[in-house]
């Protein structure tokens, strides 16, 4: 087996699934975030119930997350063109995972929104401060114990988003366990690769769990 | 100061509307301590929020200085929210914040200076006696202390209203007394009108001056709490006030009961007077007591006694004349035998 190194190849694969899952990550943590946020906004009547805009807010990121994540790296090929020049490798999927993740989260940041006390946030309101300070004194700091575990959950479904990529040339740890582990049977390779797979999501939860402990101030 | 002009509140339910407040009209003065009283439901939480707009109303006027709010947006509706504090059932305060940091969030978001907020903080955190609590949160502090925090907040921005939503009703007996206590020393050391709304008719009798009383969504009677209390007009402030006083005879008191049975109410300082033993001494007349309570309210005395007179019938005819001229009032319950 010349010109394969494992080690080589698994160190390769580590960083660009680290790479799009981070990069997809943070987009869907700020763009999700924030529309997450117009969802809550738009829907509580303290700060400014729009239904118009809470409804079709709603069905684009429910249209997202009905398609299946295989169907939208396909559907988006054009999308990555466009925007990064290239349609193979963890850069070009970084354009789909980044779009799913986002509609997800969205979702996921609304909850963690709505399930501030609302009492909180009238008191707030009452002594006369602005919504934004409102929005980033009191309903972040009150939602971030719930907001970072979301984004666990968020990471964790993109590892798994990142491996499925693999499928398509994105590259990263997927793409190895693919490649050397089912096309060339390679028991190990996909061992390898699986574990190593389990031992990240087990490692993000872990952050996650810990980080969501420490910033709850509740018990 | 404050004055509801023909307010009504509806709430646009699955079936046709909910009027939660319906034509209600008064005044609150300047630096009084009032009160709202009535039964869940009865729209009294509705028409508070109406004052700082938590609560937009349907029609009619909330004027506030003599100035009309209910159409007010904006920046000029956070400077007239500056103006009114509020204070919660649940105390409402963010619970991954430190008390510090929930009370400095007020001035902050007012655009004051570090050092500003700093000194206002620690001025009101004294104020409201939780000064060594300044970096601890909520979770680790009692009913009572959440509820000085919560008022620190809702004073610190110079507010020069206090609207208190149910302020004690989450807290026991005992610290219910200390927070009243406090908002009343507050209310009398920085000038501040307090709206209190609860279904505790005892927080009304224990600190406030004058006291609205509202039924499903209506104003049913208004007036002094020494009057309320004493001389009830509308049926269901009886109702809510008799079952507070526990001024009612207790029915085997009633079905037991051997000839007259007289209720004998003392108000202010007639209640001290020794007119029983007066009536004893003059007509020979004996009185056996049954139920007696001698209440306080804005410090002034209420006293309620329910005697049966034993003597002969002439004797205690003449006792009865001789009370009903001193106490005036005088109800002969019962008529049995003689």
């Amino acid at each position: 087996m010349a010109g394969f190194d494992l080690k080589e190849a698994l160190v390769k694969a580590f960083k660009e699934t680290a790479l799009m899952s981070g990069v997809s990550l943070l987009a869907a943590v700020i763009i999700g975030g924030a529309i997450g946020l117009l969802l809550y906004a738009t829907s509580s009547r303290l700060f400014v119930r729009n239904r118009i805009v809470n409804q079709t807010a709603g069905v684009i990121i429910n249209i997202v997350r009905s398609i299946p994540f295989l169907i939208l790296l396909v559907l988006l090929i054009p999308l990555s063109k466009a925007i990064v020049h290239t349609t193979i490798g963890p850069t070009a999927v970084v354009i789909p995972l980044s779009i799913a993740s986002i509609a997800f989260f969205a979702r996921l940041a609304d909850v963690s929104f709505s399930d501030v006390n609302q009492g909180v946030i009238e008191a707030a309101i009452s002594t006369g401060a602005s919504k934004w300070s409102v929005i980033f004194q009191i309903l972040l700091p009150e939602a971030l114990p719930s907001l970072v575990k979301n984004i666990t959950v968020t990471a964790v479904s993109l590892i798994g988003f990142s491996a499925m990529a693999g499928t398509v040339g994105g590259g990263g740890i997927g793409d190895l366990a693919i490649r050397y582990g089912y096309q060339r049977y390679q028991t190990d390779v996909m061992l390898i690769c699986v574990v190593l797979l389990i031992l990240l999501v087990q490692g993000v939860q872990l952050i996650g769990d810990i980080a969501a402990k420490l910033l709850d101030k509740k018990q | 100061m404050i004055e509801f002009q023909n307010i009504s509140v509806d709430f646009k339910q699955k079936k046709g509307t909910l009027a939660a407040v319906h034509d209600v009209s008064f005044r609150i003065e300047a630096g009084e301590i009032f009160g709202i009283a009535g039964s869940s439901g009865a729209g009294k939480s509705t028409l508070l929020r109406t004052i700082n707009l938590l609560q937009g109303v349907t029609s009619g006027q909330v004027l506030v200085d003599g100035k009309n709010v209910t159409k007010v947006r904006g920046k000029q509706l956070r400077e007239h929210r500056r103006n009114i504090g509020m204070i919660f059932q649940h105390f409402n305060l963010a619970d991954n914040l430190t008390v510090y940091q929930n009370i400095a969030f007020v001035l902050r978001a007012a655009g004051k200076s570090r050092q500003e907020t700093d000194e206002m903080v620690r001025k009101y955190l004294g104020l409201v006696g939780i000064s060594e609590k300044a970096d601890v949160y909520p979770s680790k502090l009692s009913g009572g202390q959440k509820q000085r925090v919560a008022i620190a907040r809702a004073l610190i921005g110079g507010a020069k209203i206090l609207l208190c939503d149910e302020a004690t009703s989450a807290l026991d007996a005992e610290t219910t007394v200390s927070i009243l206590n406090l908002i009343q020393t507050l209310s009398k050391k920085l000038g501040i009108t307090v709206v209190i709304i609860t279904h505790e008719l005892e927080v009304i009798k224990g600190i406030c001056n004058r006291c609205a009383v509202m039924d499903g969504g209506k104003l049913v009677e208004i007036g002094g709490v020494y009057d309320l209390f004493t001389k009830p007009k509308n049926s269901y402030t009886k109702q809510l006030i008799g079952y507070t006083l526990g001024h009612d005879l207790p029915p085997e008191v009633l079905k037991n009961a051997e000839g007259l049975l007289v209720k004998l109410t003392f108000r202010g300082s007639k209640a001290n007077t020794p007119v029983i033993s007066d009536a004893t001494v003059r007509f020979g007349v004996q009185f056996n007591i049954l139920v007696g309570r001698i209440e306080y309210i804005e410090e002034k005395p209420l006293g309620v006694l329910y005697v049966n007179p034993v003597g002969e019938t002439d004797a205690v005819r003449r006792a009865l004349d001789y009370l009903k001229e001193v106490v005036k009032e005088v109800e002969v319950i019962e008529h049995g035998r003689i």
